[in-house]
């Protein structure tokens, strides 16, 4: 089927200004890309998924200006032990970053990829995104695949000493990045990938994850503070038998946050859990689509989002569990909701659940309220003045998400960063 | 200590008169108790002194040794030393006991000019007080109230107003839900808090409490209004005859 005019031209002028890098043993898959990418088009605001979050400045042909944040506080994770992999405006930077080597790991950037003929990346590269085109279209993603210009490959075959760190620097007003990174983990290894920082003005972020039976892989993300970047995240992940996906993203500030999860069960007695907490003031969209696909039998999904949201600030969550067929003994949880604190703000919630099993548990919930009054009365009644009370009430309110972080380190980290937010509102 | 005079409160939503001239004065270190059926006003009379929202005060004072209580924000009458011990009390996911607790304590030192307990000084306290009320640390760790048993609650209370060693405790039917023990426990922790310089005022519909918890003073509550006042003798009169004769008497 011809795609409507509107948004053949709008596609049409966004590719006008981009090209293909050598590509190497990726071109294959970034030309397919790219016709596929022709044929869908870029999304517009009639598309159902792009209901709640108009997609225009996402798709322009150039990214919206966006002021860098000045601020001499320490990027997030920085007293971490990790191995730094650092992009600057979506430029590797040598410099910057540590040495790429890390034991029971390797990692190649995609450049490097891209001169060779044979790499296992080739298996992956775009493949997982392709596959995640059903039944609901991402053409964000499939333009990210045909026309990323770095990222890494990163094999995990061990269990490496730390945690390996993707840093994301914006130094340019009006820099427009694309990255694409792929990431295997073999059966029994394990890893954790910390992504951190703004990245560009605007950011269109593709991360390939196939974890192979056994392996575990937990994912922390924290996306920066800069009031006026975009981003468009996807995270495309298919787990194998007794495979661990584990995954939690923080939100602070942005004006244009869309964050794509991916996540196919396709071996038995596998576990997904993504968790995200964002908190939301004035020009702030934060947009959590997640489809997670149940194929195999005995298998658990989790999802736990919280937006604390004022000033006007918007908070979308759509959310999807397809059961397959045959996908007996699934557990199922879904779970959005919204702390509105005051009335200008709203929260857009559309929970799915499409079942083709009848031995499974899903649940859903999703609610939008304000702060408790009774809980706030009996806090103040002890002596706590009423915005330090509120303050704990919201952080309360976020736990629920923060609990989903394994490591109580990190988690410290996070729950530090939301009382920044809080105390610099207070 | 706590000086009302003639308190008229309505319900701000709807215009419904539930307190019509409330006159109570309670000294230091005195113990007062108020009975009264059903829908007397006891709750509201308490929700209005801790500064509650939902109740407009239409006429009246009431000031805590001289100083204008509703004047007052709920942190504020409680930094003064007002303590409010609910009747039900409020469960808080999400934040733990402990953490409720030394933010209480520190918050009301904050309000007063005094300095913030530390950390360690602060554990060494609430360990010695929450073994009195048989409080194991598991309690203290989880969240406030989540999961707590109707004595577990209450206890709690009492700790809380260890703790924050308010001036004037109000007790708003402390002894609903509690088992013979949970109450002596309960009394028990009361009674070591009495002293010459805090008072008590123990909303109760049952003498029972007043067993344990030796009133001073007994007030009847009726129809918004205290009806009769008199020693602990009058909870004794209550408990074998009812409200009855007495609001006839009254009336």
């Amino acid at each position: 089927m011809a795609l409507p005019q509107a948004k053949q031209t709008a596609t049409e002028d966004r590719l006008a200004v981009l090209t293909m890098p050598d590509a190497g043993c990726t071109r294959k898959a970034r030309e397919a890309a790219l016709s596929r990418l022709r044929e869908m088009g870029l999304p517009s605001r009639r598309d159902e998924y792009w209901k709640y979050t108009r997609p225009d400045t996402l798709t322009t042909a150039q990214a919206p200006h966006a002021a860098l944040f000045v601020s001499d506080e320490q990027m997030m994770f920085h007293e971490f032990d990790r191995l730094k992999i650092v992009f600057i405006d979506g430029v590797f930077s040598p410099e910057e970053s540590d040495e790429l080597s890390l034991e029971g790991v390797s990692i190649d950037r995609l450049e490097d990829i891209c001169c060779k003929d044979i790499h296992w990346a080739k298996e992956l590269y775009g493949v997982l995104e392709e596959a995640g085109q059903t039944p609901v279209q991402r053409p964000l993603a499939t333009l990210n695949t045909a026309f990323a210009t770095d990222g890494v490959a990163i094999h995990v075959k061990g269990k490496p000493s730390k945690p390996i760190s993707l840093i994301y620097r914006h130094a340019s007003e009006t820099s427009d990045a694309i990255l694409h990174h792929v990431i295997r983990v073999e059966s029994g290894a394990e890893v954790t990938i910390l992504e951190n920082g703004p990245a560009a003005s605007r950011f269109n972020k593709c991360m390939e994850i196939d974890i192979a039976d056994g392996g575990k892989l937990h994912h922390i993300r924290a996306q920066g503070r800069d009031h006026q970047r975009r981003a468009a995240t996807h995270m495309f992940t298919r787990l194998g038998r007794e495979s661990v996906y584990k995954s939690f993203t923080l939100t602070v500030n942005g004006v244009l946050t869309r964050n794509e999860q991916v996540i196919e069960l396709t071996g038995d007695d596998a576990i997904a859990h993504v968790a995200g907490a964002c908190v939301g003031d004035g020009d702030f969209h934060h947009d959590d689509t997640v489809f997670v696909t149940h194929d195999a039998v005995n298998c658990e999904s989790r999802q736990v989002f919280k937006k604390v949201l004022r000033n006007g600030a918007t908070g979308v969550f759509q959310g999807k569990i397809l059961v397959k067929e045959g996908a007996q003994k699934t557990d199922g949880y879904q779970i959005s909701q919204s702390l509105l604190l005051d009335e200008d703000s709203q929260f857009l919630a559309k929970p799915e659940l499409e079942i083709y099993a009848d031995d499974v548990a899903c649940s859903h919930g999703s609610t939008s309220g304000a702060i408790d009054e009774t809980a706030l009365f009996y806090l103040r009644s002890r002596g706590v003045p009423v915005k330090e009370a509120t303050n704990m009430l919201t952080l309360a309110f976020l736990a629920e998400a923060v609990v989903e972080i394994e490591d109580s380190e990190v988690a410290e980290k996070i729950v530090n960063r939301l009382e920044d937010w809080l105390a610099r509102r207070s | 200590m706590l000086e009302i005079k003639n308190l008229h409160v309505q319900l701000e939503d709807e215009d419904k008169q539930i307190l019509k001239g409330v006159d109570l004065t309670v000294e230091p270190g005195k113990v007062h108790a108020i009975m009264g059926p059903n829908g007397s006003g006891k709750s509201t009379l308490s929700y209005v002194l801790s500064g509650r929202d939902g109740y407009e005060v239409t006429e009246g004072t009431a000031t805590l040794e001289g100083e204008d209580l509703l004047d007052m924000e709920p942190e504020e009458r409680a930094a003064a030393g007002v303590f409010l011990a609910f009747q039900y009390p409020v469960e808080i996911p999400g934040v733990g006991n402990m953490t409720f607790l030394r933010t209480a304590v520190n918050a009301q030192r904050k309000a007063r000019g005094q300095e913030e307990l530390s950390a360690a000084d602060f554990l060494k306290e609430v360990r010695a007080k929450a073994k009195t009320l048989k409080i194991d640390a598991d309690m203290l760790k989880r969240p406030v109230n989540v999961g707590f048993s109707g004595g577990e609650k209450k206890r709690n209370e009492i700790l809380q107003m260890a703790m924050l060693e308010p001036k004037m405790c109000i007790m708003d039917e402390t002894d609903s839900g509690l088992d013979v023990d949970a109450m002596k426990l309960v009394s028990e922790g009361v009674n070591a808090l009495r002293d010459e310089g805090r008072s008590f005022l123990v909303i109760t519909h049952y003498q029972r409490l007043l067993d344990h918890i030796k009133p001073d003073v007994v007030h009847i509550m009726a129809n918004g209004r205290i009806v009769k006042t008199g020693g602990p003798e009058l909870a004794l009169e209550v408990e074998h005859n009812g409200y009855a004769d007495i609001l006839a008497e009254v009336n």
